[in-house]
């Protein structure tokens, strides 16, 4: 059979259409990621219209700050990385100098000094981050958590530019070799994307308080800033407290209470 | 040049199945080599206007045998700039996560959609232009408004380079207004430097001579550029310095004298500015801009000095201190610079056969 040029044209244009259309239906169909987020509120789930967290320095210690740390990178399969290079942590600790750079001058209390202080995500009511992520793999939920959809970040790192505070990390490796103990109930990351704190959404659908704050011994506080009879409201109203590069204008939602 | 990227390549797949920690990036300092690459060459790219607008829009007849290498110089450049934000990402084959959720408010989702657009309108317009010459008509009445259309394109593509950077509340260094117009100035003393070593390199090659007085014209050009250049980097310092607000001093303190005793883009950026008074003064003197070989030299000067300075330090720095005020210093890894190498060879190779096919469309209509 003769097959002409139009008609080889035509077949090659319907065929690249047809492509083209099917390929884009299965990432669509295919695309992980929808389905995960849709943490389905259950009954008891617990619910704010902002979450907040409040850090009680008078009631922290090395140890508790430790326990906190290992419960959420416990949960979270966070890799246990020593190369400060390309180590990841959702929350750790930073000594005064270092959280509050700009708040730091030499006169400052020995006591505040020689403080470390517990430094994670501050989920930024208006935050950068979420502003320059060209795919919106980051993005502030109605509750004010800032998340991260691992499977839909393409690892460029903007938002590791944006972030003021340093609380967003990078897998510069495949981090499951470096999972010490695997929690099978959350998903562990490939290398190649951004991850970070997620304020535990997927323990406040269960109705349970965020991993750290539960091995705090009530040194971390964690409420609904919205509801004027909340205990982080309560707080706040009642004792000075400082957040980080406030002049930034991100609004973070975790306060320190020194 | 295809040696040298496919060895580019080689050392990308290491880079992909043995993971980007044999980078010499970190937590800290999370963009590198390739980020500031791409950035100076969306620059080099779209200084393609400076020889663009003075011939089409102003009739400046000297360019006309120079526009077609200029905008073709353009093709390529976003062609190395593309791919080293290929090469940069964790995760290259979700790239089409950029067009699936389009994000208006994400410079780079806009450097996405605007860099492959310029690259198409270049490409659109010398192949017409070379073409209707090759066939001795007069070009395509459809191609004029996309002439038009390419000149504010063009200083769009490296304004929107330029916010990536500016609009990021932690990063005092990159946190100016003044940031984009010295991306501008800066790419119109790259861009026509290189383009003017291309323009040498081919009369030596092929005898093809772009005119004296268009290269003459050129060296003003990139004298210009330079001297607006320098002067806004001392607009920089008078800003940081005199108003002695810690975040805005840090950053350029450590990179031109060192912080903490941490000093390892020093030499760099004094060399970076030596080259830049070096090349500018030479392009002062118009008997330097009359001559080929000293042209190209000076011009190698002042490209070799904006490259270190973009290329290198301005996104570098940019990281240093860290947001917690530490200081992590990075220098690329011998990957990297292989990669890098790499795409370089590769931009090359096309602009090799890009010119090529327009030196051998020049040539038969001279000969």
């Amino acid at each position: 059979m003769e097959v002409t040029r139009r008609d080889f044209l035509k077949i090659a244009g319907a065929s690249t259409i047809v492509g083209i259309l099917g390929g884009w239906s299965a990432v669509e169909v295919l695309a992980p990621g929808e389905l995960e987020q849709q943490h389905l509120p259950k009954p008891g789930a617990l619910t704010a219209k902002r979450w907040a967290m409040v850090v009680d320095m008078k009631k922290m210690d090395e140890a508790t700050m430790k326990a906190c740390i290992d419960a959420c990178h416990r949960a979270h399969n966070v890799p246990d990385i020593d190369d400060p290079k390309s180590t990841v942590k959702w929350i750790w600790l930073e000594p005064f100098e270092h959280a509050f750079p700009y708040r730091h001058h030499e006169h400052v209390a020995d006591s505040l000094r020689e403080m470390r202080f517990l430094v994670f995500c501050n989920h930024c009511n208006n935050p950068p981050c979420v502003r320059v992520c060209p795919t919106q793999a980051t993005w502030k939920r109605e509750d004010g958590i800032v998340m991260m959809d691992e499977h839909r970040c393409i690892g460029c790192r903007y938002c590791m530019a944006a972030c003021p505070y340093g609380s967003r990390n990078y897998n510069w490796t495949d981090p499951r070799p470096f999972i010490k103990k695997r929690n099978p109930d959350y998903p562990t990351r490939s290398g190649g994307v951004v991850e970070k704190c997620n304020f535990c959404v997927e323990r406040l659908a269960e109705g349970l308080m965020p991993a750290c704050v539960e091995a705090s011994k009530g040194a971390l506080i964690f409420g609904d800033l919205a509801d004027p009879a909340s205990e982080v409201k309560n707080i706040l109203n009642s004792h000075y407290t400082i957040r980080r590069k406030l002049n930034l204008g991100t609004e973070p939602s975790v306060f320190y209470m020194v | 040049m295809f040696v040298l990227s496919a060895i580019g390549t080689l050392a990308y797949l290491v880079q992909r199945f043995s993971g980007e920690e044999i980078t010499g990036l970190s937590r800290d300092v999370s963009w590198g080599l390739f980020i500031a690459n791409y950035t100076f060459f969306v620059g080099v790219a779209a200084s393609a206007v400076m020889v663009v607008l003075p011939y089409y829009a102003h009739d400046y007849k000297a360019f006309g045998r120079i526009a077609v290498f200029g905008e073709f110089l353009a093709v390529a450049a976003i062609a190395i700039a593309g791919l080293f934000i290929f090469v940069d990402v964790g995760q290259p084959l979700r790239s089409f996560n950029l067009l699936l959720h389009p994000t208006p408010g994400s410079p780079l989702f806009w450097n996405t959609i605007i860099l492959p657009v310029y690259m198409l309108l270049n490409l659109l317009i010398a192949w017409s232009i070379l073409g209707a010459e090759s066939k001795s008509v007069p070009p395509p009445g459809w191609i004029k408004p996309l002439i038009y259309i390419s000149i504010p394109w063009a200083i769009s593509i490296h304004t929107v380079t330029a916010f990536v950077y500016a609009g990021l509340p932690g990063r005092a260094f990159w946190n100016t207004a003044i940031l984009a117009p010295r991306f501008l100035v800066s790419a119109f003393a790259s861009g026509p430097a290189l383009l003017i070593v291309m323009c040498v390199l081919i009369k030596r090659f092929t005898g093809l001579d772009p005119g004296k007085k268009a290269l003459d014209q050129l060296g003003v050009i990139v004298l210009y550029s330079m001297i607006l250049n320098l002067f806004f980097i001392v607009l920089e310092f008078f800003s940081a310095f005199y108003s002695s607000i810690p975040a805005h001093t840090h950053t350029l303190q450590y990179l031109f004298f060192g912080l903490e005793g941490r000093e390892a883009l020093v030499p760099w950026i004094w060399t970076s500015v030596g080259l830049a008074v070096a090349g500018t003064l030479l392009l002062a003197v118009p008997g330097v801009r009359r001559d080929y070989t000293l042209l190209a030299a000076a011009c190698i000067i002042v490209f070799s000095s904006l490259w270190i300075d973009k290329g290198l330090c301005l996104v570098v720095a940019g990281f240093i201190p860290s947001p917690m005020a530490i200081i992590t210093e990075y220098a690329p890894s011998l990957f990297e610079v292989i990669i890098a190498i790499g795409v370089w060879a590769a931009g090359f190779l096309m602009l090799t056969v890009l010119y090529k096919i327009a030196i051998s469309v020049k040539e038969e209509l001279a000969g």
